[in-house]
């Protein structure tokens, strides 16, 4: 169509449009696109902004916290409101130890969801399952943590923490973590209910990777005779990391700041023990409870620097990923 | 007795792999439809037809990949060194380590070139370090690939070039030590000079192994193969002797397919 040679069709086919005409809607056009630059990075900015609004006025409201306690505050276990002595270990600690239970059953669990959902699974099964893990994922926390209290709770206490104690507790070294009072509540529990609640992130983010993967990939690998766990473990894997990498961290993040769930469950006691039924604290837990009551400038101060804490490993998760990510790729070998 | 039956007729001693009546199904669609033919040990066999006429779904029944999706099915005998591994009881990862296959695109594995031909030996032998190095080159020598990546067998399969992924699959391929190589258009997306290596290696390939490879590319199947089928629509319409096919076709429309005044 373009470029018509005949003078006769060109004049048929388009009225010539005058030179005023055109210079008047480019000028328009430009200033459109003009507009279009600017308000798009305006929206763009605006997300970096906030991010230095809410660091900003979470280091503020914790400088007077960290000008009394200094670094200190991180590394104390006294949480005193009425002494007014503050200390962020605890909550530090029950924060890292939930969410670490939280992915050590959620990940291998979430692998093999999405390896049965892409490779295993009947095709009559597949969308109802995949709906079931979205509609888990949709839940919202409220429900995870009276389910927890309720029902997985007491349930854990008579069922499962006895028998733990029988054997897992009987070991040396390792015993002393599934030891002490069956109550159903504390760090286990809250990191169970956990890595309920990060599986559906992780499983449906590693089946969409999955399923990226071309066919004629896995069937060269079928091809050599490698079985469904040699191909899914040894290129599929490989193939998807930073999709792999990335849904975990969604799960991880999710863990760290999870708040009503892991407020339900926990147990809410300022301490640090190395059994891990009983009670403890995590940092969203402890700023859920107490933000409300919180009395003194020095007590709501301490809260904030918390948050800040939480904010920080958060940031460190991420960093971590990220050079995790470079390693593996390096031992592809794909860097030269 | 038809002229069908009369065209497809060829009587090979012991051949490495016999099909009998192989019926294929893509759920209700009959996709082959009592293909007949007989694969000759250390030949090169060419499958050519227009598109869609079950050339590449005929070699995909000869490892049982088809078997990877729901709903595809055989009926029929291909005798594999006389046992039929259609069969229910045939074990498929077995089978595949036997009979190799390389795909139209290049799909090294994301590892190491070394790995890449590591993997599939690792998973049927436990080598020492040494012998699997000796594995390795000797793999990549067969694939003419050696000279090229020996300085770099660490670095990724995916850093090659596309003829160069495509030798380092045939040498992952002809690394497990298979007795066939299932060769799926080899040279479909490569320029001319990889083509013209590939087929070279073809060529020193066939005095260990059996090769069976699906090509558009009719020059491709004159120059190379030893043997040739003209499938149309799922049937077989003739197989004989590449010089035969090229130079006195029995059947007309073969005739017409290789002379390009096909439809």
């Amino acid at each position: 169509m373009n470029a018509v040679p005949s003078e006769i069709t060109a004049k048929e086919m388009v009225q010539p449009i005058s030179q005023e005409a055109l210079a008047k809607r480019m000028r328009w056009q430009r200033v459109g696109d003009f507009v279009a630059h600017r308000v798009t990075m305006l929206f763009a900015l605006l997300v970096l902004l906030l991010l230095v609004a809410i660091m900003a006025s979470l280091v503020l409201g914790a400088l007077p916290a960290f000008q009394k306690f200094g670094f200190g505050f991180l590394s104390s276990t006294t949480w005193d409101p009425v002494g007014e002595e503050f200390g962020a270990l605890n909550a530090i600690y029950g924060t890292l130890v939930t969410s670490f239970i939280a992915l050590l059953f959620g990940v291998p669990v979430s692998f093999g969801i999405a390896v049965f959902l892409t490779e295993l699974c009947p095709n009559w099964l597949k969308r109802p399952m995949g709906v079931a893990v979205e509609l888990l994922a949709g839940i919202p926390s409220i429900i995870y943590g009276m389910w927890g209290l309720f029902f997985f709770a007491p349930f854990f206490a008579e069922h499962v923490q006895p028998v733990l104690m029988d054997t897992l507790g009987q070991l040396p070294y390792v015993g002393g973590m599934f030891q002490g009072a069956p109550m159903g509540l504390g760090t286990l529990t809250a990191g169970l209910i956990l890595s309920v609640m990060v599986i559906p992130f992780i499983a449906s983010v590693m089946r969409d990777v999955f399923e990226v993967v071309p066919a004629v990939l896995k069937e060269s690998a079928y091809g050599l005779g490698a079985t469904t766990w040699e191909v899914m473990w040894n290129v599929v894997l490989p193939y998807t990391k930073a999709g792999v990498v990335g849904g975990v961290m969604l799960g991880l993040g999710r863990a760290l700041g999870e708040t009503m769930a892991v407020t339900f469950v926990i147990g809410n006691a300022h301490n640090i023990d190395l059994s891990l039924f009983s009670p403890a604290t995590s940092i969203a837990s402890t700023l859920a409870n107490e933000f409300a009551e919180a009395s003194g400038e020095l007590h709501m101060s301490s809260l904030i620097a918390l948050g800040l804490v939480l904010f920080f490993i958060t940031f460190v998760v991420l960093v971590i990923a990220k050079l995790m990510l470079m390693r593996l790729s390096k031992g592809e070998g794909r860097s030269t | 007795m038809n002229t069908m039956s009369e065209a497809t007729k060829l009587h090979i001693e012991s051949p490495k792999i016999w099909v009998k009546n192989l019926d294929f199904y893509y759920g209700s669609l009959h996709s082959l439809k009592g293909v007949n033919l007989q694969l000759a040990a250390n030949k090169v066999t060419a499958f050519i037809g227009p598109s869609g006429c079950g050339k590449s779904t005929l070699l995909r029944t000869l490892n049982r990949m088809y078997d990877l999706y729901p709903g595809q099915r055989a009926t029929g005998e291909i005798l594999f060194n006389g046992k039929n591994i259609l069969a229910k009881d045939q074990d498929l990862n077995a089978l595949r380590a036997r009979v190799g296959m390389v795909f139209q695109k290049p799909t090294p594995f994301p590892m190491s070139i070394y790995d890449n031909i590591a993997f599939g030996v690792k998973l049927y032998e436990k080598l020492s370090r040494s012998d699997m190095d000796d594995r390795v080159e000797w793999a990549l020598r067969k694939a003419a690939l050696w000279e090229e990546v020996k300085d770099k067998l660490n670095n990724s399969g995916l850093g090659l070039s596309g003829g160069q992924q495509q030798r380092l699959c045939i040498a992952r391929g002809v690394a497990v030590k298979p007795e066939v190589l299932l060769l799926d258009e080899p040279t479909s997306a490569l320029d001319p000079i990889s083509t013209a290596k590939i087929e070279e290696l073809v060529d020193e390939l066939k005095i260990d192994y059996t090769i069976c490879m699906v090509t558009h590319n009719m020059q491709q199947a004159a120059r190379i193969s030893d043997y040739t089928a003209y499938m149309y629509l799922g049937e077989m319409i003739e197989f004989g002797q590449t010089d035969q096919i090229f130079i006195k076709p029995q059947k007309k429309q073969t005739e017409d397919y290789i002379t390009g005044r096909f439809g």
